[in-house]
């Protein structure tokens, strides 16, 4: 536990003491502001007096969750591959940890980052509900719903940075599987009829498009906490490769 | 204190460490020696529980290495060939960094960070971030996180590689300074080996080929005799007429020094028969003879003997 601690701690003043998170938190505030501001003159506009909150949050939600696509493996990309680059790995192995910790401390820094720009825009439904007060449940459920999809993100991310000790690499190989994953929902007429349902079934949007209407369902939540934790245990068996390099 | 039993490893097909055995007593200081490549890294690597052996037991303390790992790393202290700090901490936040991971308290950390950074003259440098450090200094950061948490083992890997001489020696004194500590350094510098240590464990290829204290060592040297000798002309030429010498057992080429010739180590049990037919032999050949002195043999001719591939 100690060694969870102290490594939580180093990484989050890695990630401070860096100037990417601050250009990371920037660009996604000013993608989600901006997209947030158009969707609801859009919504306010063509709405012609219907209740606009019906699909306006899902749309909202749509488009937060693409700029965590591009934002997360920025974020993800350093934590193993830095370490290896440097060589700091082999020190960090021979401490008095366990390679969980060290898992699990990564992780754990990543997603207060990736929280703390979750949270930054929740002020967008609270001036919403400031000027016109609408029922939560549905933006709740959202909030779930994204809170879900970045640990997936962050663990895949966090798997990837296992495998390389190139960060550029390591965000190529975290961002691009994610963006075709994201095309593929978007366009599902360009995939063959004998594959989508398989693709439907692991897709992370597809499991993520629920939520955005407000819908928790218990499939959907396994399905994504299944998903973070295989990532998480093929990160923990890469650490562990080595103790098996020369074994018979 | 450390103990090694029957270790062995592989990478694939490669035999990186074979059976090697060995232990270190509580309070001694010994050498791990060897030429570039004999195992002493991969060695290292499993004393400190970054890999398992294929075979055989480490023991730290009495503390299996494979059955109870996070105690027996608790109780060792590793300085890696590569030092590798974490660039963007400050040397102080490193070791406060590095304190808690080894389980040092928080009410004794602070004090715990302000030994180590005094016992290896980190006082200037402690508020400089580690990116910015100079390798010595960045050496002896390894040596402080490796000090840290009162290891009762200190693994140092090529502690002084890659160090300047002013900053060699600084380190060389440092670690002297830990006299009573349980050490095991890692070298390929045979001098170094017999300044800082009691005992010394030869690696060749794998294979340990030697263990003894530095005096039984040269006592192994007794009955050899060493001539230095430089001829000019051919080296090959010149090494083949040494070595078909009466009673010589061994020629080593050495290092050029600067001057004219090659330069030569010829072992034998008596050097005066020699003496005797060496110049004659050097001439008949065409070969100039520079230089013949007698010296008396060294510890490196001990090694080289003993980790050449005709040993």
């Amino acid at each position: 536990m100690q060694g969870f601690v102290a490594l939580f701690r180093k990484e989050l003043r890695s990630y401070f003491a860096s100037p990417l998170v601050y250009w990371v938190a920037a660009a996604f505030l000013a993608y989600t502001g901006y997209y947030f501001h158009s969707d609801l003159i859009y919504f306010v506009t063509f709405g012609f007096g219907t209740n606009i909150m019906e699909n306006f949050w899902q749309i909202v939600f749509i488009d937060i969750r693409l700029a965590f696509i591009l934002a997360v493996p920025l974020l993800t990309m350093r934590l193993l591959a830095e370490e290896q680059r440097l060589g700091t790995l082999e020190l960090l192995l021979t401490y008095p940890m366990r390679d969980g910790a060290i898992v699990a401390a990564k992780l754990g820094a990543c997603l207060v980052v990736v929280g703390a720009l979750l949270a930054a825009t929740l002020v967008y439904p609270a001036w919403v509900y400031h000027i016109q007060p609408f029922p939560l449940g549905p933006v709740v459920a959202g909030y779930v719903g994204l809170v879900l999809f970045v640990v997936v993100c962050a663990a895949y991310g966090l798997f990837v940075s296992s495998l390389t000790d190139s960060q550029v690499l390591a965000g190529f190989l975290t961002a691009v599987p994610l963006l075709l994953l994201w095309l593929l929902s978007w366009n599902e007429a360009a995939s063959a009829t004998a594959t989508l349902p398989f693709l439907r079934a692991l897709s992370l949007f597809n499991h993520f498009q629920p939520f955005t209407v407000g819908v928790i369902d218990a499939r959907d939540v396994f399905y994504f906490v299944s998903t973070a934790g295989v990532f998480l245990w093929a990160t923990l068996r890469v650490l562990e490769a080595r103790q098996w390099r020369g074994r018979r | 204190m450390l103990s090694v039993e029957h270790v062995t490893k592989y990478y694939g097909t490669t035999c990186a460490v074979d059976d090697v055995s060995f232990r270190v007593a509580r309070g001694e200081v010994a050498a791990l020696l060897g030429p570039n490549g004999s195992g002493k890294s991969t060695l290292m690597r499993m004393l400190t529980g970054f890999f398992p052996p294929t075979a055989g037991r480490v023991a730290v303390a009495g503390i299996d290495m494979a059955d109870r790992p996070l105690a027996a790393r608790g109780r060792i202290g590793y300085l890696p060939e590569q030092v590798t700090l974490y660039p963007e901490l400050t040397v102080r936040r490193f070791l406060q960094f590095v304190a808690e991971v080894k389980g040092v308290p928080g009410r004794r950390r602070r004090g715990a960070v302000a030994d180590v950074v005094a016992r290896c003259g980190l006082e200037e440098v402690v508020e400089r971030h580690t990116g910015k450090l100079s390798r010595g200094y960045r050496q002896r950061v390894g040596l402080a996180q490796a000090l840290l948490g009162d290891p009762e083992v200190l693994v140092l890997d090529e502690a002084t590689v890659g160090l300047d001489p002013v900053q060699t020696v600084e380190l060389r004194a440092l670690l002297k300074s830990l006299a009573g500590c349980t050490m095991l350094v890692s070298t390929h510098i045979l001098s170094e080996a017999s300044v800082l240590c009691s005992r010394v464990v030869i690696l060749s290829r794998g294979r340990l080929v030697a263990e003894d204290t530095a005096e039984g060592l040269q006592r192994r040297l007794a009955g050899v005799e060493r001539l230095l000798v430089r001829v000019e002309g051919s080296a090959e030429r010149a090494r083949a007429t040494l070595a078909a010498l009466p009673g010589v057992t061994r020629v080593e080429p050495l290092a050029p020094d600067g001057q004219a010739g090659a330069v030569f180590a010829v072992l034998a049990p008596a050097i005066q028969p020699v003496q005797r037919a060496l110049a004659a032999a050097v001439v008949a050949e065409g070969l100039v003879l520079l230089e013949v002195r007698a010296t008396a043999p060294t510890l490196e001719d001990l090694f080289v003997r003993l980790v050449s591939p005709a040993a």
